[in-house]
């Protein structure tokens, strides 16, 4: 029943100002892991020094994330592997060890506790160990230091759940700095951030940095490794593809780097005037949402939609898929005015919309790739008695696999065992079963990378040059500014500016999108 | 003002709070007996088995499990403990020691079980019911025990009250249960480690895990307390109906988790405090009793019970969903 502090804010083992500066903070030597038959990390070596910001970059299934638990002590590194921490060679490495050493990794999914306080959660650690009262006043203090030395200016009484994810963000850095932090893992951390909160991020790591901070931050968008880091190490397929400078590192290297293929993009400069209108509106609005919307879509062409979040482009999408009413305008499809009430009608009219977030609501991830594909078009696959033909099942399956090229050997697997960028082909094939004419993407390369990203950009363009109309949401500049033939930039519902592709620059739609 | 006051009406506690004051007064009003001491005394005796389950079974809930097996868990230890005490073996603070070590032993059994098996524990606490159940019926031949020890019978009073006419009024071994069992455990969910440790733990396994909470030893205790609650609360039942039958308490174990959901507490773990869940037995327990002195028969009782506790419970549910509702749109 005593109320000492927990282990982890105990002083670490070795006395730092002993050392001198140039020693590293942490260093992994020829580290390797292999988990059965599959060799996740193979002879890595990383060093980060004290105070540093090191970008860890690599694909899905690169590594990232087993090195990640070996520095965490949750995984164990294979024989011939090495961790030096404050110039302490060590044996091996618990969850224990690494906290007390000061690693504090904060997961992609926070790992907070949502329906305790945000003072509860910074200071949690004061509860583990024995069975001791609780010191509410201490906790309160940490909690109120912590805040503070971060400047971040929170109700410390209210509870987790009822923050945004930028919000828990900041707490989850709060708790780390609360457990004595002197290395902050950050494991994707701006996947579901906005441009803005993303900024805001970015300048907290700075401020972490300048308190003598290791931050090892991990993530593949290229934009934000080059803006935070000093140094950038690469994973490809388990191998480090070195570690770089990040003055010396540009998009296109870090892209050959962690794929080993280069991609180069460049604006569309396609002329689709000639083409029918497949899509228009006119002055459609909706109160709280977007407000006076005319835009117009040709057969073949790719319009880009952009915005922050909250600008209302989710908005108009749900609007022109039939999923909410607009109060007042006209959606015309084909040049004639049609009236969505429900998206079943959306669907007779040849209207696609492949949702934002692809696993809750595009896909019945535990069923099999074949059953979601055909979800939207089981009224057509029946027989004469009403039931399900299995020979026009599997055609229709068929289809929709080739057309998009998803990598699996079986149909009937589950799509959970697909990777994300292969699921997100199987929403595509689902709404193509449908053979609309105009599809709505919202965000389609969300949580994506590279290597897939371009996969899907692929299939979009291969859509459109069939003659399909195609809307696309995105709130990444480059994404719409090379994907697409024409730009709409969306502002607290409105429209406020329109480009063509090949005419236009990243600058000039940051401008236009900031205000 | 009008913002504390809608403050104060979504918290679940505050609502429940008022149902409780509107149908005691209206009670009050219509029934002459209602608001006796006598009335009042009685309905906590009657109603403190049930209480102190629910209490334990909050624990449980809120740390992210659900315990079913309590029932069997109190047949057993009242019936072992009356054995005993039957022989002469133990008096009154051996019998609650006994009842308290073998109703931890059996949560003991629960606690390995749903941490080594890793199944849900509503699964494994079915099978455990069970099996607690029929090897009891199986070694008892189901035979009640209708003599008790006359110390056991006259049970404990603390008179804390004399009347002009010289009526006692005592507090009883089941009123004193009750009140040490909801003050200790309302303490230890929100005042020690190990309490906010199981409501973190109820809220995000996973998280609870990565920060260092050793797991196994919390649900080691949750499912340990409620063993020992059901121990007691055997006591408790079997001092009241003066007689001890091996079938008696299987079977109440949905009408103490209807009061603990009726508090405020949430299946999926996290939610739920010990005020509520007091709150939800005593709107149960005076609405049965309120009906029973109007005259109403135990069959509509049982279908008001149903009704308030579905209106509760859907309300309660709409409420998070506007909550919700509401933060997504902030969020966005």
């Amino acid at each position: 029943m005593s109320s000492n502090p927990s282990p982890a804010v105990r002083e670490p083992v070795s006395d730092p100002t002993s050392l001198t500066q140039a020693t590293p903070f942490i260093r992994l030597d020829n580290v390797s892991k292999r988990y059965g038959g599959v060799q996740a990390l193979s002879g890595v070596s990383l060093t980060l020094q004290r105070g540093e910001v090191h970008c860890l970059c690599g694909q899905n299934g690169s590594g990232k994330s087993t090195l990640i638990k070996i520095i965490a002590g949750v995984e164990q590194p294979d024989a011939g592997s090495h961790i030096t921490i404050d110039g302490h060679l060590l044996s091996h490495l618990t969850p224990a060890i690494s906290t007390r050493l000061g690693v504090q990794v904060i997961y992609q999914d926070l790992s907070l506790f949502p329906n305790l306080t945000v003072e509860e959660n910074i200071a949690v650690r004061q509860h583990a160990g024995r069975w001791h009262k609780v010191n509410r006043k201490a906790i309160r203090e940490k909690a109120r230091d912590a805040m503070e030395h971060l400047g971040l200016a929170l109700d410390p009484q209210i509870r987790v759940e009822e923050l945004g994810i930028a919000q828990r963000q900041l707490v989850a850095i709060c708790r780390a700095m609360a457990a004595q932090a002197r290395l902050v893992v950050m494991d994707e951390p701006t996947a579901s951030l906005t441009r803005h909160e993303v900024d805001a991020l970015l300048a907290l790591t700075r401020q972490l940095q300048e308190r003598g901070v290791t931050v090892l931050f991990v993530s593949h968008r290229l934009d934000e490794v080059m803006e935070v880091a000093e140094q950038v190490t690469v994973l490809r397929d388990g191998g480090s593809q070195g570690c770089y400078p990040a003055a010396e590192m540009n998009d296109e290297r870090l892209t050959m780097l962690m794929t080993g293929q280069a991609y180069g993009y460049h604006p569309r400069q396609l002329d689709h005037s000639s083409a029918p209108v497949a899509l228009s509106t006119q002055g459609l609005s909706r109160a709280g949402e977007y407000d006076d919307i005319t835009l117009q879509v040709r057969a073949g062409e790719i319009l880009g939609v952009t915005g922050l979040l909250g600008a209302g482009r989710t908005e108009l999408a749900l609007s022109l898929f039939g999923m909410t009413r607009p109060d007042r305008g006209e959606i015309r499809i084909n040049n004639q005015p049609v009236s969505l009430a429900t998206n079943r009608d959306a669907i007779s009219h040849g209207i696609a919309y492949l949702a934002e977030d692809r696993l809750s609501l595009g896909l019945v991830v535990e069923q099999s790739i074949g059953s979601n594909i055909i979800v939207s078009v089981l009224d057509s696959l029946t027989n004469k008695l009403g039931l399900i033909s299995t020979k026009r099942r599997n055609e229709a399956v068929k289809r929709g696999i080739e057309r998009l090229r998803i990598k699996t050997r079986d149909p009937d697997n589950a799509v959970s065992t697909l990777s994300g960028g292969n699921q997100q082909r199987v929403v595509l094939a689902k709404w193509l079963a449908t053979e609309p004419r105009v599809l709505i993407l919202d965000s389609p390369t969300v949580g994506v990378d590279i290597g897939a990203k371009d996969g899907i950009y692929k299939v979009i363009r291969e859509l459109a040059a069939q003659g399909m109309a195609v809307i696309m949401i995105s709130d990444e500049i480059p994404e719409v500014l090379f994907h697409s033939d024409r730009i709409l930039v969306m502002r607290q519902g409105r429209i406020v500016s329109e480009h063509i592709a090949g005419d236009t620059s990243a600058d000039i739609l940051e401008e236009a999108v900031h205000g | 003002m009008a913002e504390r006051w809608r403050h104060l009406r979504s918290v679940p506690e505050a609502r429940l709070l008022g149902a409780v004051v509107l149908l005691s007064v209206i009670l009050a009003i219509t029934t002459p007996r209602f608001a006796t001491v006598q009335n009042l005394m009685d309905l906590a005796t009657s109603t403190a088995f049930t209480g102190i389950l629910a209490t334990g079974l909050l624990v449980v809930l809120v740390s992210g499990g659900v315990d079913i097996s309590f029932a069997a868990t109190a047949s057993i230890t009242q019936y072992i403990g009356l054995t005993l005490a039957n022989h002469g073996v133990i008096g009154w603070s051996g019998l609650i020691f006994v009842c308290l070590l073998i109703g931890a032993l059996l949560g003991l059994v629960n606690a390995v079980l749903v941490s080594t098996l890793r199944l849900s524990s509503i699964i494994v606490t079915i099978a455990t019911q069970s099996l607690f159940y029929g090897l009891l019926m199986s070694v008892t031949k189901g035979q009640d025990i209708y003599s008790l020890p006359d110390w056991f019978s006259e049970g404990l009073h603390w008179v804390f009250y004399t009347d002009s006419h010289g009526a006692q009024q005592a507090l009883n071994f089941q009123i004193v249960s009750l009140v040490v069992v909801v003050a200790f455990t309302w303490w230890m969910m929100s005042r020690t480690s190990v309490g906010r440790q199981i409501v973190a733990m109820g809220g995000n396994p996973e998280a609870a895990r990565r920060v260092g909470f050793k797991v196994f030893q919390l649900n080691l205790i949750v499912y340990c307390f409620m063993g020992m609650i059901a121990g007691l609360a055997s006591l408790v039942h079997a001092q009241y109906v003066q007689s001890v039958s091996p079938s008696a308490l299987v079977g109440r174990e949905l009408d103490v988790l209807a009061a603990v959901v009726l508090g405020g507490a949430s299946l999926n773990g996290g939610v739920g405090s010990v005020p509520g869940t007091a709150l939800g037995v005593v709107l149960l327990a005076v609405l049965q009793n309120g009906l029973a002195l109007l005259g109403v028969s135990s069959y509509w009782s049982e279908l008001c019970t149903g009704i308030v506790i579905l209106v509760a419970v859907a309300t309660m549910a709409r409420q998070r969903a506007h909550r919700k509702a509401v933060l997504q749109e902030v969020v966005a």
